[in-house]
């Protein structure tokens, strides 16, 4: 059992170069909030080690056994008291003063930095990049200030990435925005198998899906962000549908609440599973028969899963909602994802067994 | 309210509690009424800084939206009928004379004037909710109930939340294209119609504001809450009328009347500051 | 309130003192419990009820640990999940630890450290107890209906609109659990005011009371608050009015001022009793007069008046603005100092004392470990920048268990030894109970100092699944609760133990000074047959050891040095 534990320690210590405490540290910001936590926990930990070791010198000196009583002393001393206030309250006023400088520098975006506009929903993120593009991971480019201006669409998100040390919360109704930016390139290649991509998280509980609403964050080293954006929005061109769609069924969250693969069967998801072999599951895939319910109530219909029923559960996906399920996915507008896009991921799911 | 007065099988206690010479209504654990009066008293004084600050809640609600969107507040509060609400504050004034009165009454021993001025007291507070029903009635025959269930300012979908337009100046325009959403609901959702509103209630044509409703939920939650306090005083003077019937006040012992008396002015005072915040907006 | 009819009002009074005669054997049946006015089993009733609250808690934390050895689903799916951790958080924060040491603790000693035979208005303290019955009632429903999965903050509009849980039921029994404690405060300020003994002026009263007159002064000035907050919270969901929710118009970070406008000074509700109780322990244990005693009362004070003045800091990445962020943080900070105050003045009591490590002084110790950390780790949240990485992660989780747990929970079950003897009359097994206090110390650590370090690494909370770079810091933290319990279950075997085996308690087992160990163990129905003069609450000195009675006696030489010492 220890020597489990010492081994993951040690993976780990590998893993985000060389701290226990810190994850990976990745934007201009991270190294001014690492310190001021190194700051802040030497401060602690010499009070803390301070305490204790009065508390255990007193105990183990004055402890109570055959010939010893308690002495006289004074029952109070000004003097001591003003300095224990005064000597806390210079060093707490030295916290504040770094606290609130670093705050100005995560809050305050340069002017010119490049914008991506955010929507958080319940349970996926978006990001839609100036040409239109819409991705379900946030891609970046290095050194360079990235922007966001983030809106929700239901309840309140956050967006939290670690390795930028920091953190704003998506609220309903308003915009909120945060910026950074990445010193390194998480890896190389616009297919993306050569990247270790950093963690995103949705850190502000938003309901059932809350612990699964997080996505990874691309940072691509100069030149090839601007490749991957033009390749990304071009899928339909690029590949075939059933390629394109399966692309697109990534990038746009669906994979978040429907299974394609056999190992997420067991899985407990939002949605129904797309595929169509074998009937020890309730699978969803095309041609199968299913029921569906038009609402709280009505009565269970029996149809085919076919391109109209795909397109429909897209476009309005509270019509009809397969019995056993919840009436929880977003709707797909035209503006988030076009005729085309809907047929390329309409061919990649009937290419599931 | 109850708290600091013996009941019966306390007095019967006491009574019996040869060594202390404990007057009847003196409770056990007390040494003195002059303690049991003060601690009465303070527990009364405590309770109604409860009570000003559970309303606080709600000004806090009033000022941060009245702030932020004067022309909800300027616009609706025409619904509200300003002489409705005057006679009711005369109502309350009086009510707070007459419960003077009474803890005056009790102080000095005069036991029927006592009981004439609780029950005077009690009949101001039923004439207020007498007032303050058909106040209500007529806003719920408009249709303007709180909140989803207003159907003459409903909930815009897709209207811009409050809060969201902190910043934003008021857009004319845009409100006149919020106002035509409403406009374009079905007949029966828009009830009542602007005529025979403005014949009523001399309310103004034109443009509503988006998110008109929040005044009238406020309007709601302000005198609603006020309104169960007002219900509340009279359960206990209705008690205190029945306890200076049975002759249990006198000049020894009053703390009961006196406290309630407390709490009745403070509700009275809350009515006095939501009248003008409600009613008279300029 | 109930008009009772009860043999223990007449009979204390109408029978003459029998020898043997105290509150729990004076009158029998079930009616003489649950109508009865005296504090002393109105304080018993609240222990049982806060502890089954507890435990009950304890086991949605336990379910919700297990899940969390595997990052993926092991037996709970992620709904269930949010049920357990709400269920948890609002059990343990509404039900527990805002009653724990006022109501029950509170209760039992408030008035018996007054010299008095009860609290100023009885009946309302009665009707505290059924308030608290009451909203529980309404917590069970929600339970066994729908559950409820906002998580304890009630969040808007997620608890307004989406939520599918029985939110309304669950914060009518918040609300009401609300009144329950204003009453309880209310009580407590008054009789303080009014009823303290001959002798007692405000500077010579226990710090347990100056703790409990600062706990009640935040508990009789923020509830209130609260309950308007929920109030409004119900109108949002049945009606509408859009005052909380974007989609009506409102403002969802509106209700989070709200909601923490009364929850951050609920968070020293609940630790300003626990710091009386170390108050109490640390000087009497130690043999030494407390030190630094004006400087504790007044840093009591000092925190609940600047605990108004703070909640921004729980809100320091909602959207409000960078400039209000700022000045919570400054003032999160001056909080801090009090706290710091006290610390030092525990430590500099223990100086030159005759410290004896029985069960309540082990627990004050290990109090001042786990504070200490809980408090310093306070100070990153504080700290603007720091805050911004660490909010909603488990960093946050660790910090107020530290605090919660490792804070109040500890000096309460500490307080609980302590006055043991007095409440039931007899004495636990101390090798028994010192066991299991060290076996909480090393569950506690074992199950929450791994959080720091997964928060800080990014883990954020109320997740049911995680990336599997967290998966052994769970797991080592699943472990430690189970440890932890096994010994909560321990610590209350060895206690109920002793009601039956233990050995019977002297009146002054401990030698302290305050006027709760002058009467006999238990109390007599009334405490006392005549208001006692109150001496100095520390003069420890004027009492000395008698073996043959196992407990201290008053010590006729010392007691005129002690009587003039202060
Ligand atoms: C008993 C309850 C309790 C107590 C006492 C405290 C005490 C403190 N808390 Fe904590 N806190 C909570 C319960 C508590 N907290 C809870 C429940 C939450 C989360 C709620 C939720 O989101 O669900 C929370 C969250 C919380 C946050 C919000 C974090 C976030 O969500 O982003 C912050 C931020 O400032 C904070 C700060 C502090 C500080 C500065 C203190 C200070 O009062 C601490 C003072 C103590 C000391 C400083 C230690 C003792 C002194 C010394 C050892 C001497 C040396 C001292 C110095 C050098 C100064 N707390
Ligand atoms: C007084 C307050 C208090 C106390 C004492 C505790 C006690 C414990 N809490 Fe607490 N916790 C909160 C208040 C408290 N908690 C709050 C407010 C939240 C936030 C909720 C939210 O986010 O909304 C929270 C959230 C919270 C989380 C985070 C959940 C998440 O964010 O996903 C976790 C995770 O580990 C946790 C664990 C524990 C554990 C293991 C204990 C243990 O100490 C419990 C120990 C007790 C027992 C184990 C019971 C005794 C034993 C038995 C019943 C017999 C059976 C036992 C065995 C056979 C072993 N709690
Ligand atoms: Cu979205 Cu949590
Ligand atoms: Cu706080």
């Amino acid at each position: 059992m220890l020597n489990l534990v010492a081994t993951q320690m040690m993976t780990l210590l590998a893993e985000s170069g060389g701290s226990l405490f810190f994850p990976e540290a990745n934007s201009t910001v991270a190294g001014t909030v690492d310190n001021l936590f190194d700051l802040i926990f030497w401060i602690s930990a010499f009070f803390f080690v301070l305490i204790v070791a009065v508390m255990a010198w007193f105990v183990f000196k004055y402890h109570r056994r055959p010939g010893h009583t308690e002495q006289p002393s004074a029952s109070h001393n000004n003097a001591l008291e003003i300095t224990w206030s005064i000597v806390p309250g210079l060093i707490l006023l030295v916290i504040f003063w770094q606290g609130f400088t670093g705050y100005m520098n995560i809050r305050q975006a340069p002017d010119d930095a490049y914008e991506i506009q955010v929507l958080g929903e319940t349970w996926n993120w978006s990001f839609t990049y100036p040409n239109g593009h819409i991705d379900n991971n946030l891609h970046i480019p290095v050194d360079r200030p990235v922007r966001l201006v983030m809106q929700s669409k239901d309840v309140i998100h956050s967006m939290f990435i670690p390795a930028f040390r920091t953190k704003m919360d998506v609220v309903p109704g308003r915009y909120t925005e945060m910026w950074f930016q990445a010193q390194r390139p998480t890896g190389e290649g616009i297919d993306l198998t050569g990247h270790q991509p950093h963690d995103l998280f949705c850190a502000e509980y938003c309901g059932d899906g809350h612990s699964t609403m997080n996505k990874k964050v691309y940072v691509h080293p100069p030149g090839e962000f601007e490749a991957w954006l033009v390749d990304a929005g071009n899928l339909l061109e690029k590949y075939p549908p059933a390629e394109a769609g399966e692309k697109l069924f990534a990038s746009r969250g669906c994979k978040q609440c429907h299974a394609v693969v056999e190992a997420d069967l067991g899985r407990t998801m939002n949605g129904p599973p797309l595929l169509s072999g074998g009937l020890a599951q309730p699978r969803g895939g095309f041609g199968t028969a299913q029921q569906v319910s038009s609402g709280r109530g009505a009565a269970p219909e029996t149809i085919t899963i076919d391109e109209n029923y795909i397109r429909e559960s897209i476009r309005a996906p509270n019509a009809k909602v397969r019995v056993g399920f919840k009436a929880v996915m977003p709707v797909f507008g035209s503006e988030r994802l076009s005729d085309e896009e809907i047929t390329a991921i309409i061919a990649y799911i009937k290419s599931l067994k | 309210m109850t708290a600091a007065t013996p009941t019966a099988e306390e007095q019967h206690h006491a009574a019996g509690d040869a060594h202390h010479d404990h007057p009847p209504f003196l409770a056990h654990h007390f040494e003195t009424p002059q303690q049991q009066f003060d601690s009465g008293k303070l527990g009364m004084w405590l309770f109604l800084v409860t009570e000003i600050l559970f309303f606080s809640g709600l000004f806090v609600a009033y000022i941060i939206y009245r702030t932020n969107h004067p022309e909800i507040f300027k616009y609706a509060h025409h619904y509200l009928d300003w002489k409705m609400g005057a006679i009711n504050t005369g109502v309350l004034i009086l009510s707070s004379l007459t419960m003077a009165w009474a803890v005056r009454a009790a102080q000095l021993n005069q036991k029927k004037l006592l009981v004439w001025m609780l029950s005077a007291t009690l009949a101001f507070a039923g004439m207020f909710l007498v007032i303050k029903y058909f106040e209500y009635a007529a806003k719920f025959e408009h249709g303007l109930y709180p909140g989803r269930y207003n159907v003459y300012y409903p909930i815009e979908p897709g209207a811009v939340s409050a809060a969201a337009v902190e910043t934003a100046d008021e857009d004319p325009e845009a409100a006149l294209e919020d106002y035509k959403k409403v406009e374009d609901l079905p007949a029966e959702q828009q009830l009542a119609g602007h005529d025979e509103l403005d014949d009523h209630h001399h309310g103004p044509t034109g443009d509503a504001p988006v998110n008109t409703h929040i005044f009238f939920g406020i309007y709601f939650m302000m005198t609603g809450l006020h309104g169960v306090h007002i219900v509340g005083g009279m359960i206990a003077i209705g008690w205190l009328l029945f306890r200076s019937v049975r002759g249990d006040f006198s000049s020894m012992y009053f703390g009961p009347v006196d406290y309630v008396g407390l709490y009745w002015h403070l509700v009275d005072l809350i009515w006095i500051y939501l009248f003008p915040l409600l009613y008279l907006i300029h | 309130m109930a008009t009772t009819t009860t043999r223990d009002a007449f009979s204390a009074a109408d029978e003459p003192h029998h020898l043997g005669e105290h509150y729990l054997n004076c009158s029998h049946g079930i009616g003489s419990w649950i109508f009865t006015l005296d504090h002393k089993r109105i304080g018993v009733m609240y222990l049982v009820s806060v502890f089954a609250s507890f435990f009950l808690g304890g086991i949605f934390a336990l379910i919700l640990r297990l899940e969390l050895f595997f990052p993926e689903q092991w037996f709970l799916s992620e709904r269930d999940y949010n049920h357990m951790f709400t269920l948890h958080g609002a059990v343990m924060t509404f039900l527990f630890i805002i009653p724990s040491i006022p109501a029950a603790m509170g209760n039992f000693i408030l008035p018996i450290m007054l010299g008095q035979k009860d609290v100023a208005f009885p009946r309302m303290n009665l009707a505290s107890y059924y308030l608290w019955v009451f909203g529980a009632v309404f917590f069970l429903v929600a339970l066994l209906t729908s559950g409820l999965d906002t998580g304890w903050t009630f969040y808007t509009p997620y608890s307004s609109t989406t939520s599918e849980s029985s939110v309304i039921a669950a914060t009518m029994g918040a609300f009401i659990l609300g009144f329950s404690s204003i009453f309880t405060g209310l009580n407590f300020i008054v009789t303080i005011n009014t009823m303290r003994p001959p002798g007692m002026t405000w500077f010579k009263m226990p710090l347990f009371l100056w703790s409990l007159y600062a706990t009640s002064i935040i508990q009789v000035l923020a509830t209130p608050v609260l309950g308007i907050t929920l109030l409004l919270l119900i109108a949002e969901r049945t009606l509408g009015i859009g005052i909380f929710d974007p989609e009506n118009g409102g403002d969802p970070v509106l209700f989070q001022h709200f909601f923490w406008f009364y929850s951050h000074p609920a968070v020293y509700i609940m630790i300003l009793p626990a710091m009386g109780i170390i108050s109490e322990i640390m000087s009497v244990f130690s043999r030494k007069p407390i030190f630094g005693y004006r400087f504790i009362a007044y840093s009591s004070i000092a925190i609940a008046l600047l605990s108004f003045l703070v909640w921004g800091h729980h809100m320091f990445v909602s959207g409000q603005s960078a400039m209000s962020a700022v000045i919570f943080s400054g003032l999160t900070f001056s909080v801090s100092i009090p706290s710091a105050i006290k610390v030092f003045n525990w430590l500099a009591t223990m100086y030159k004392g005759n410290i004896s490590l029985n069960t309540p002084m082990c627990y004050a110790l290990s109090f001042l470990f786990l504070f200490a950390i809980g408090g310093l780790t306070g100070l990153f949240l504080g700290a603007l920048a720091v805050d911004v990485h660490l909010h909603d992660t488990y960093f946050i989780v660790a910090h107020f268990h530290y605090v919660m747990m490792g804070g109040t929970l500890i000096a309460f079950v500490g307080g609980l030894h302590y006055w043991w003897p007095k409440m039931f009359g007899v004495m636990y097994n101390e090798t028994y109970a010192r066991l299991c206090c060290l076996l909480v110390f090393i569950g506690f650590n074992l199950t929450f100092f791994p959080q720091f370090v997964m928060g800080l690494r990014g883990m954020p909370r109320r997740y049911a699944r995680y990336v599997p770079e967290y998966e052994i810091f769970h797991q080592i933290s699943t472990v430690g609760a189970l440890i932890l319990g096994f010994a909560m279950v321990g610590v209350v075997i060895v206690l109920i133990y002793s009601l039956f085996r233990g050995r019977k308690a002297p009146d002054n087992p401990w030698g302290a000074a305050t006027l709760e160990w002058q009467c006999t163990s238990p109390p007599p129905h009334h405490n006392f047959e005549q208001v006692p003069h109150a001496g100095p609450p520390y003069d420890l000195k004027a009492f000395k050891y008698d073996s043959s009675i196992g407990g201290y006696v008053p010590d006729p030489k010392a007691r005129r040095a002690g009587a003039t010492d202060h």
